[in-house]
């Protein structure tokens, strides 16, 4: 079967006049099963190094929180801060006497646990005990939730003093609106302040289940010693079930425009608008497609207009970010005052320009020899294996996903991403946010 | 508890045994060559380090390390600007560079069959970049655009900037590495040119790889694409000695910010500095007792404890070039102030300077530095950087595999002398910043003033 992939392929690639790398351009073999308790498992054996990487994901991030923002961020951020008869330092000495490392944090889609370890039995296993505790039987001690509640309230105002940060929340905000995306999973000042115990108890009961659950696993261990991990870690929750499919996010039908006053240098400029599910069928095109337009860092189009040819910012981007819904489509820069109406309309010609013509067929070649290439790159390491397990698993994507990923990127011809962009990406209706000194203009400001 | 710890040790001799794999080749025009195999995965990192950064510099060239590390890919005798990107970018590369006080280092990721590519545009622009005038007036617009980004409007970094200068009053690492503002106006082709030709060139610089090759394919690379570079006479940088404190150095920092900060420096010392030597690792191990995760002291103590930090943070760094400072800094829980953190911070130090380090504190620790060099190895580039880094300031790369035993052979006694001599208010630089009103409202029609600030420090810069 395998075989037959890299034949295919590479047929592709001299049809294409490509180079094709020398090195294998198949994933890692992955396995995958249920737990008893059925939670989905994914497992690369990586026996070189003596360390494993756990992440353990649940469809608990924030597009969950129901409007009390910063809920399941919280609640993940709690795991660590007691489990049983376990206070926070107890947590933590238990991890950090064996070496191991071991977070939770929720982003918009996913609440994701990381662990990792050595390999060697007496670490591995008080490193496992400690992680399936503090996932099933979390305290959420009322005083350590004050306490991780005023940091956050800390953190947040910190937020408020970086005009890239405040900046990037209010493009979701408009990008989203009433959908459960435009939230950012931090919380706000006012909802983290009105989050009580009891919230965080029910979001864990309820969305922090074995049927709601992905292992991903890559390290030293034999796939019977993986089999043992993954039930171990999963066998106090319970079986329970995914939560519903989030609601489809609406396109934006009107261009909004925020401008929010803020005493700095320079001017940050933001422009989106709904972008691309990760289950896409325009995935690929609209994947290679953005790598051409701001994808590629120092060689994308956006950066040729916008940094090598006028010198105008030192960071300049596009890109997609897939999630369950359509994720965003989003465009940045940052520049002095003075320039930034300038700049923002580079940056508009340069999208409107690649829509309406696509890339010419040497920036898609280049292209396609740059993703392809970099193919053995991506999974050179067993802390970006494990992160690939985990959106393969969330998402559900087919396990061959990285077999083949060289193999789609390359049949991708330059009309598909023409059209799919044509479809797809409609700057007439972007939501732009601009933060910067607030001069006296604000006649064409509105909201 | 025991076991891991016998374990570990083991696991130490082991790694120390797969560390010598590292292979070195000088050629004849004095470029040292460093290569690590890794056949982890199809791939190869390579990496040139330039022993020139920020600590290089002086007064009216500040900057001018970091914008010539910009430069590098503005053209050379045979590739036009920004060839050199794009065609790492065919062939899948990763590539980029970055600036630090002691080193400036350019490095390309790629399969591990392309790295006669890397090499042969490496070899190009190590003796031949043309430096255009147009390009430069282009891309000095974009370093100052970097220097808004992450220091002009970011009160932290605003703060840190003045601190270092304070901090220091001769030592080179007062200079912030992104250059003064005044002196990147100021700057002008013909000095990069000078800079350039002064610095670069295969006797200033170390070539790491490191990645699935033997040593031989790579050494003949290298010898082929960089063997006939000429070698230049390099007139090392003048000592700038820092004089003694004379006692506490305090400063406030105001600017528009909603959070206050406060960093605490001690001068401190460094490896190839120190006497007796072992004295930066005890400073290092030191730092970790304070902060080494989230069951070290601040944490457990003044985030947990007593909940006057809602932030808190110590580090040192044994490997630099020149001494350097042990910092901590914080940022004050709800309703605490900095004045609190302060002596909080300060309690914090007079502790390790009374009570020898618990041995189980200890043994965590060494426990978690034995474990991060295993996980290290998960990075070809990090394995790579810590080769080239250790080279480039002068310490030699062989301590790559001699540090950890080092480390964990550092005592609670040792640990306390450092602390007593180091940690103390004569070595003491306070910084304060206070937050100024952000004025514009999110919907307001008031705007604020813009900060304005020409001083100085911070870290390090990518291209």
């Amino acid at each position: 079967m395998r075989t037959d992939n890299i034949r295919i392929f590479s047929i592709a690639c001299a049809l294409l006049g490509l180079a094709v790398a020398s090195a294998a351009e198949a994933g890692p073999k992955i396995e995958t099963w249920e737990t008893t308790k059925g939670a989905r498992v994914l497992f690369v054996a990586a026996p070189d190094l003596p360390m494993l990487d756990v992440r353990l994901v649940f469809d608990a991030g924030s597009a969950r929180d129901d409007k009390r923002s910063g809920l399941a961020s919280l609640t993940a951020n709690m795991l660590t801060q007691g489990a049983g008869e376990w206070d926070a330092d107890t947590i933590a000495e238990r991890i950090e006497s064996v070496g191991a490392e071991f977070s939770a944090s929720a982003a918009r889609d996913m609440a994701t646990l990381s662990l990792r370890t050595l390999t060697a039995e007496s670490a591995l296993d008080q490193a496992l005990e400690t992680v399936a505790k503090s996932l099933s039987k979390p305290r959420f001690d009322q005083a350590d939730f004050e306490r991780v509640r005023e940091n956050r309230l800390v953190a947040l105002r910190q937020d408020e003093q970086d005009p890239s940060t405040l900046g990037s929340k209010a493009i979701y905000r408009k990008v989203f609106g009433d959908h459960p995306y435009a939230a950012d999973s931090a919380g706000t000042l006012e909802t983290v302040s009105a989050i009580r115990r009891e919230e965080l108890v029910e979001f864990h009961r309820r969305y922090y289940v074995a049927g709601n659950a992905v292992v991903a696993i890559v390290g030293a261990l034999a796939q019977e010693q993986a089999r043992d991990l993954a039930e171990r870690l999963t066998a106090d929750l319970d079986t329970g079930e995914p939560p519903p499919e989030l609601p489809p996010v609406p396109e934006l039908s009107d261009p909004v425009l925020e401008r929010l006053s803020f005493p700095s240098t320079q001017t940050h400029v933001f422009a989106g608008q709904p972008g691309m599910r990760r289950l896409d069928p325009d995935y690929f095109p609209l994947y290679v497609g953005n790598h051409i337009l701001g994808g590629s860092g120092l060689v994308s189009l956006l950066m040729d207009e916008v940094r090598e040819k006028r010198g105008l910012s030192y960071s300049v981007y596009s890109y997609f970010y897939p999630m369950s819904q359509r994720g965003p489509f989003l465009m940045g820069l940052q520049t002095k005052n003075d320039q930034a109406d300038q700049a923002r309309a580079v940056l508009m010609d340069t999208v409107r320009r690649f829509r309406e013509q696509g890339p010419t067929e040497a920036e898609l070649t280049a292209a396609i020899k740059h993703i392809t290439g970099g193919f053995p790159r991506r999974i050179a390491s067993n802390s970006k294996v494990v992160g690939y397990l985990a959106v393969i698993g969330f998402y559900g994507l087919p396990l061959d996903y990285l077999d083949r990923f060289s193999e789609r990127v390359s049949k991708i011809r330059a009309e598909q991403i023409r059209d799919a962009f044509h479809r797809r990406v409609h700057p007439d209706r972007f939501a732009t946010v601009i933060v910067g000194p607030r001069e006296d203009r604000a006649a064409d400001g509105e909201d | 508890m025991k076991s891991i710890l016998i374990m570990l040790g083991v696991l130490v001799t082991h790694l120390a045994a797969a560390g010598s794999q590292v292979h070195e080749r000088v050629l004849d025009n004095g470029l040292k060559v460093l290569m690590k195999p890794d056949h982890r995965a199809p791939i190869v990192t390579s990496q040139v380090w330039y022993k020139v950064g920020s600590s290089y510099e002086h007064g009216g060239l500040t900057g001018i390390s970091h914008v010539l590390e910009h430069m590098m890919f503005k053209g050379t005798k045979r590739l036009a600007p920004g060839e050199f990107s794009r065609i790492i970018a065919e062939h899948g590369g990763r590539e980029n560079a970055f600036t630090g006080r002691d080193y400036t280092a350019y490095y390309q990721t790629l399969a591990k069959d392309r790295l006669a590519i890397a090499f042969e545009l490496e070899a190009e622009r190590m003796r031949n970049l043309t430096l255009p005038e147009e390009e430069f007036a282009k891309e000095l617009e974009v370093v100052k655009e970097e220097r808004r980004l992450r220091t002009e409007d970011d009160p932290e970094s605003l703060t840190f900037e003045q601190f270092n200068a304070t901090a220091y009053e001769a030592s080179p690492y007062r200079i912030p590495i992104i250059g003064r503002a005044s002196d990147l106006e100021h700057l002008k082709v013909a000095d990069l040119r000078d800079w350039y030709h002064r610095w670069y060139a295969p006797n200033n610089a170390t070539l790491v790889v490191v990645g699935d090759l033997e040593p031989e394919t790579v050494f003949l690379l290298a010898e082929k694409h960089f063997g006939p570079l000429e070698p230049e006479q390099i007139r090392p940088p003048k000592v700038r000695g820092e004089p003694v404190q004379r006692g506490e150095k305090r400063l406030r920092v105001k600017a528009p910010a909603k959070e206050p900060y406060l960093i605490l420096g001690y001068k401190a010392t460094a490896l190839g500095h120190a006497e007796p030597a072992w004295e930066p690792y005890a400073l290092e191990m030191l730092a970790a007792v304070l902060d080494g995760g989230s069951s070290a002291r601040f944490s457990r103590e003044l985030v947990r404890g007593t909940r006057v930090a809602a932030s808190a943070g110590a580090g040192y760094d044994a490997f630099s070039r020149l001494p350097g400072l042990f910092l901590i800094d914080g940022t004050p829980a709800q309703g605490r102030t900095l004045e609190a953190l302060e002596q909080a911070f300060r309690a914090q130090v007079e502790r390790v300077q009374r009570e020898p380090v618990a041995a189980s504190e200890l043994a965590r620790i060494r426990t978690q530095v034995v474990a991060h060099k295993v996980y290290e190895q998960d990075s070809v580039f990090y394995q790579a950087m810590q080769l080239g880094r250790l080279e480039t300031v002068g310490l030699g790369w062989p301590l790559v595999d001699r540090y950890v035993e080092h480390l964990r052979r550092v005592t609670p006694e040792q640990i306390q002398a450092v602390a007593r001599k180091y940690l103390v208010a004569d070595r003491l630089t306070v910084a304060l910043l206070e937050p100024q009103p952000l004025d514009g409202k999110r919907d307001g029609k008031q705007n604020g003033k813009q900060p304005r600030s020409k001083a100085a420090g911070g870290p390090g810069h990518a291209h």
